[in-house]
């Protein structure tokens, strides 16, 4: 049952609180029966089953904003690649972006289609080592949309976790939608079982963004949930031109770095803006293989291999990448 | 009750549809009798209130994108200004992205409040002609997180559209976050009593945009939300210094290309940009007739 149903009346507790079914606000209300069983607070049978899942999984690293369009999806295809980079590594990419899965598009992986096997549903490989899964692969077509109420989103990241094959992994990079609602409390709540070793939250310079992402981290902050580092991408563009620096989103109160200093949290790296990033985006290429030379290939390497980063998870996480 | 209950089992076959609680699948779900009584079908009676509070205004218009991060709030907030420039307009603005709210921000007016009177929750004025509501106002403090799954967001929605007290007004510009899911089914269900006139659906030039444009192109088809029209932002940067046009026309290029149902062949703007005047068009635009 959804924590407050549709049609619960206004003072609804909630149908997971301890008043659930028996406080004055519940009297009529459809579900009050169901609440007062105490059906709606048992745990879900399924965060063991993920647990167990889960056990062949070392490593478990959200990539979260606030915001959207900063470049989530886009941190996540090149934080994967640059992993499979390493052909002794085991990584993995779960798009719990279930209304705008960009992860097929990103990692060249269009028209891909998920099997069913006996032990549970394949990932899609990119390579030997690097897997995804996306609900891009379950759409007649690119452009089918997917119209769905949280519970139902809900109930396919419980499959996403519960039933892919994934195997063996070192790495499993969690990509989700901008916000701070169904998807993300989804995610957290069911591998609350298996543990996540960190998020990495993605941000643009300005003041509009940082304001949701302080709100994203909040959420980090409220479900116990570590933060590796913060990532700011946008983080200027240089003229190929004449080579002068534009702030096209302008950090006027101070960008990412003010924004950790304030929050004591790392500061990954800041990206500068690439139009050949979109591009190999659309194109489904790895801008890190693609266009090894440019400073944002050089920033991402940097953060991915960095061994300067104060938070111990982040060291233990990335540093046996090698430099 | 959601849809499709977090406790149902695989195939249930939904709590609005003709089978809910009656179907096999239905053996053992807990919602089964509430599903069987035939409770979620009745229609929402909010529809009604909303229909008869909307009667006072004249144009509603959506922002909508599937895409996040491509400029729908900039846009919404930018077309409540330029309508409200016509003092004798009353524009509004109803911030639905719950978890994002972006519009207090934007228009100038973190930090304010929303009071509530007999007839009803007065929204934040800009201009004496243009108003703003959003979940923003109700925070303690701007980075509170908003950390609702969708029926609470629901609800909220629905408080807005039956309990503001708009007033008179000659357009409601409603910002949406991005995405097809609780908040944009709820809007056009809660105003579908109301009537919508359309949506302006806003994009930017790279394909992994346009993809989930695409879909919420979709979304809008199969709610019979009619499509005013698309915007493209970010469309290109000038250097500053030695003016170089840059980035996007080449992608700009297959967007004309690539959607197959443009039913408008774009034309050549200033400096040789390509600009795209209409996705499709069944309504007329409402800030150009009267």
């Amino acid at each position: 049952m959804a924590e407050v149903p549709n049609d619960a009346p206004e003072h609804c507790p909630g149908s997971t609180s301890e008043k659930a079914g028996t406080s004055a606000a519940c009297e009529g209300c459809p579900n009050q029966s169901v609440c007062a069983s105490g059906a709606p607070k048992a745990p879900d049978p399924a965060i063991e089953g993920i647990r167990l899942k889960m056990a062949s999984v070392k490593h478990k690293i959200l990539v979260l904003s606030g915001k959207g369009g900063v470049g989530k999806s886009t941190f996540s295809a090149n934080l994967a690649h640059a992993l499979a980079s390493d052909g002794t590594k085991e990584v993995a990419v779960l798009d719990v972006d279930i209304c705008g899965p960009s992860i097929p598009k990103i990692m060249g992986l269009e028209g891909e289609q998920v099997h069913q096997s006996g032990s549970g549903w394949s990932p899609v490989y990119v390579e030997d080592n690097l897997a995804v899964m996306s609900v891009g692969f379950l759409l007649g077509s690119p452009d089918d949309a997917v119209i769905w109420r949280g519970p139902k989103k809900n109930g396919m990241i419980k499959q996403f976790l519960r039933d892919v094959d994934w195997g063996e992994l070192d790495y499993l990079i969690v990509d989700t939608p901008p916000g701070t609602s169904d998807e993300h409390l989804s995610v957290v709540q069911y591998l609350s079982g298996a543990g996540i070793d960190g998020a990495v939250i993605i941000t643009t310079p300005q003041e509009v963004s940082l304001q949701d992402v302080r709100k994203e981290i909040r959420f980090c902050q409220k479900v116990k949930l570590p933060i590796i580092g913060v990532v700011e991408n946008m983080s200027g563009f240089v003229c190929p031109k004449c080579k002068n620096t534009s702030q096209i989103f302008p950090p006027t109160t101070g960008g990412a770095q003010r924004m950790c200093e304030d929050l004591s949290l790392p500061l990954l790296g800041q990206v500068p803006l690439d139009p050949r990033i979109g591009r190999n985006c659309d194109q489904g290429k790895s801008f890190l293989n693609e266009v090894p030379e440019s400073p944002a290939s050089m920033t991402y390497r940097t953060i991915i291999q960095s061994k300067t980063s104060t938070h111990l998870c982040a060291h233990k996480l990335f540093s046996d990448t090698g430099s």
